[in-house]
């Protein structure tokens, strides 16, 4: 029962880093690297509220504070990065949120009071897999709400033609740093529902590997599709659980399958499964009709 | 015939390090006129546009748009000043239904904050509401209303090139730029667009400048012509005077070898 | 001066030298990077594992008691060819889909050779037994290896060789002209699949020289290739990405500045360095030193 909830809570996880990398990647074509850089930002910022301030109230009350701690964290980061990186075209954001997601291990890894390469333990069990699918559900509605109003369709539109959506008074600058900011954000929220849930944290934990994986699963499902990132983030955690099941050679090679699956995606269907559009939205628009 | 002044380029330079696209042009445009820029291949024409837009910012010179500078100011600034313009090489977005096309348009006029957004409050209803009202009768105008949940890429050529004017309207211009609309349009497009381009200066009451090379058309509906060569401003008229304009016939037919510079 | 401020300045003499022979090999690594970007503006996230499988097969040479030279071609030609499967079945077909699925592929083929080649060759790190005898030279409290400035001169002999090419042969003058404009190369009548493919195993030659140095200075293990990849990549970006000697003077920078941050700070933020600069480079010059502003056609 434990196990199956731990893939549930871990599904859940994903799929809200999942929607929050689509916003910057799938709506607004900026090219992320570091996504689990800004995932672990909100994990260990939440729990060091958790080990060291924790007020002496409900764990509910709590976890609502560590979550808009984690939020805060991340999205700051988002704020420091953005800057410098998002005034820029080309392949800078990539290389920079990479270094970025470095840094902050490097960091981590060498600061002992939060476990240092050890890892950090001891963290207030404050939530659960329930608490991470009310999450899931939330990011769900505020990222189709989003899509579908004129905020949305700003952000949207970059990634469309920068210069068109320039042309139409849309200030890039101002909705790609907007996006990158919500987008890290909810991701460190995602942060801070690990830590409370699994009460350890390695700085492993958030590497260039995990980063590359929640961009894959944005990519499978559909860059800019909601229900894609959903979909992609299922498929995607579970799979190496079945691959475990089937035998453990298999689970050996499991990042060399998920790299050639990758590559293999890329050169069949860049589009991932839905392509931009969600559910049945696609078929609707190639007949023209509402 | 000229109308009270819209836009003033005024010795208007614009150098790409050794380059010199657009040499101190000065241009001045009615509330309502509709002109036409004309010249031979890399003249400065696109790129006088550029840096009427807010793409460049003029290296020397100033643009003032009803009285006010905005040579200075970001591209998306200048649109919501009421400049919009489409692209010589279409820039539509693409993978977005013709209506999102327009809607977009709408956006320096959104009246609702980003909390109504996410949470679907009364006020976002009815602004969406009114946004697609809107933006269907601007397609009905174009006769693109039938394509409206068609994604933009797919719809043919010379709906792309409508859909781009349509979506340029939208966002509420004074004066419209349009950068070679008739490219790779057949004669009877080209007739068809004519009589669209004055239907839309006389509906919406605004100045339209085009760049053209199709002289039938220009020659046809533009009030008057301003003709660049090498960045310079060579002539302006009315289409008779630029027709028999020595210079001209010279930029387009290259020098004399007597007179040659 | 005190006695302590005196060994202060000769270490960072010393963490100088260091860096400079460590610059080298990231200069190295960082010149096929910035070539490759430059013809086809390809962030090639591969060229580390190109670098990696270059190092394995000069590893396997001298492990069949080739002689050193021998094993350094077959790092060299080894890494070519991985880079020439790689770029005509995986990079060329999505050449003209776009910037991000390029990147993914290129993101997919680093990790694919990075974890295959641990389940292939092992994951632990292999050293290779010595060739050379290492001969010290000393300069009052400096020292300098014959090694150092083998790899030192080295790196000077392939910038100038890299310059001959790109100015005085045919060749180098076509990789020139698709890296400005490939479409217009192409109606010049130049072959631009066989530029690329020609300036893909170049740059994974270096990285396979490259490699093969790092392996004998260190060791060789198929991880290897991710953070020198990352590295050099970064050393091309402070260059000015797509500029030739600028991948050398950024390779240069990153090598002094990881040396002394590790000698006179604490060596566990050395990895950090090369990131830390990359940001600054950004805020201050994102076209890197060397680069130049341009403005995009509209």
């Amino acid at each position: 029962m434990d196990y199956y909830l731990q893939i549930l809570s871990n599904v859940g996880i994903f799929i809200t880093l999942t929607l929050s990398l689509n916003l910057i990647n799938g709506y607004c074509g900026q090219f992320s690297l570091g996504h689990a850089g800004f995932w672990g930002v909100g994990a260990y910022a939440s729990a060091v509220y958790g080990v060291f301030f924790a007020l002496p109230i409900d764990p509910t009350l709590n976890m609502i504070i560590a979550v808009s701690i984690g939020f805060l964290a991340a999205a700051l980061c988002g704020l420091l990065i953005g800057i410098p990186c998002l005034r820029l075209k080309g392949d800078y954001l990539a290389i920079a949120t990479i270094g970025f997601s470095e840094i902050l291990r490097i960091i981590i890894m060498n600061t002992e009071s939060i476990g240092g390469p050890r890892g950090f333990t001891a963290i207030p069990k404050w939530t659960n897999a329930y608490w991470v699918w009310g999450m899931v559900v939330l990011t769900t509605i505020f990222m189709l709400n989003l899509k579908r109003s004129a905020f949305g369709r700003a952000i949207i539109s970059i990634r469309e033609d920068e210069i068109a959506a320039e042309t139409m008074g849309i200030n890039l600058f101002r909705y790609k740093l907007f996006a990158f900011i919500i987008g890290a954000g909810i991701a460190g929220i995602a942060g801070s529902l690990v830590a409370h849930d699994q009460q350890f944290l390695h700085p492993n934990n958030f590497s260039f590997m995990w980063s590359v994986s929640i961009l894959v699963m944005v990519i499978l499902g559909g860059q800019g599709s909601v229900t894609g990132s959903i979909v992609g983030a299922i498929i995607l955690t579970i799979l190496p659980e079945v691959l475990k099941l089937i035998g453990s050679d298999i689970s050996t090679w499991r990042v060399s399958i998920y790299a050639a699956l990758m590559i293999i995606l890329m050169l069949t269907r860049p589009q991932g499964i839905f392509g931009p559009y969600e559910l049945f939205e696609k078929k609707r628009m190639q007949k023209g009709r509402a | 015939m000229t109308t009270p002044a819209l836009l003033n380029i005024d010795n208007v330079t614009m150098r790409f390090g050794g380059l010199t696209a657009v040499k101190n042009v000065t241009i001045s445009v009615g509330k309502t006129d509709l002109v036409a820029v004309i010249g031979p291949n890399g003249a400065g024409k696109t790129t006088l546009f550029n840096t009427i837009t807010g793409i460049y910012s003029p290296t020397e010179g100033s643009v003032t748009l009803d009285g006010q500078k905005i040579s200075a100011k970001k591209a998306s600034d200048i649109t919501k000043l009421g400049i919009a313009r489409t692209f010589q090489n279409i820039r539509l977005f693409n993978n977005l239904s013709v209506i999102d096309n327009i809607r977009i348009a709408r956006h320096t006029r959104i009246n609702y904050s980003f909390f109504d957004g996410i949470f679907k409050t009364k006020k976002y209803r009815q602004e969406e509401k009114l946004i697609t009202e809107e933006s269907l009768k601007l397609l009905e105008l174009f006769h693109l209303a039938d394509k409206k949940d068609l994604l933009a890429k797919n719809l043919p050529y010379g709906a792309q090139r409508k859909l781009e004017m349509a979506r340029a309207l939208a966002t509420r211009p004074k004066l419209l730029l349009l950068d070679e609309p008739a490219a790779g349009m057949n004669p009877t497009e080209t007739k068809e667009l004519s009589e669209l381009i004055h239907f839309i200066r006389d509906q919406f009451q605004i100045a339209v400048i085009l760049i053209e090379h199709d002289m039938n058309l220009v020659m046809g509906i533009a009030e008057k012509i301003f003709v660049l060569d090498y960045g310079n401003l060579i002539a302006e008229g009315a289409a008779k005077d630029i027709q028999n304009n020595p210079k001209v016939i010279e930029a387009y037919l290259g020098a004399d070898i007597d007179t040659g510079h | 001066m005190s006695q302590d401020t005196i060994y202060f300045f000769w270490d960072c003499l010393q963490y100088l030298i260091n860096g400079i022979a460590q610059g080298s090999l990231y200069a190295i690594v960082a010149l096929g990077y910035t070539m490759v970007y430059g013809i086809i503006r390809l962030v090639n996230f591969a060229h580390g594992e190109f670098l990696m499988l270059g190092a394995f097969c000069g590893y396997f040479a001298l492990r069949f008691q080739l002689p050193m030279p021998v094993a350094i071609l077959a790092s060299m030609i080894g890494a070519g060819i991985v880079a020439l499967i790689v770029e005509r079945f995986l990079y060329r077909p999505i050449r003209g889909e776009g910037r991000i699925p390029a990147l993914i592929t290129a993101i997919g083929a680093s990790l694919f050779f990075q974890y295959t080649g641990q389940l292939v060759f092992g994951a632990d790190p292999k050293t290779i037994p010595p060739v050379f005898t290492e001969v010290i030279y000393n300069f009052g409290e400096v020292n300098v290896s014959n090694i150092q400035v083998f790899i030192f001169g080295l790196t000077l002999f392939i910038l100038f060789f890299l310059w001959w090419l790109t100015h005085f042969t045919k060749i180098g003058v076509a990789m020139r002209a698709t890296s400005f404009n490939l479409k217009a190369a192409e109606l010049m009548g130049i072959n631009t699949n066989k530029i690329i493919a020609f300036t893909f195993f170049l740059g994974a030659a270096l990285a396979g020289l490259a490699g093969i140095l790092m392996g004998y200075t260190m060791s060789v293990d198929p991880m290897m290739g991710m953070s020198l990849g990352l590295k050099a990549f970064v050393a091309a970006v402070v260059g000015g990405i797509g500029i030739i000697p600028g991948a050398a003077i950024g390779g240069f920078i990153l090598g002094i500045a990881e040396n002394m941050v590790a000698g006179l700070y604490k060596s566990s933020f050395r990895d950090g360095v090369s990131f830390f600069i990359l940001i600054i480079i950004l805020l201050i010059k994102p076209s890197g030193i060397l680069g130049k502003n341009v403005k995009e056609k509209v």
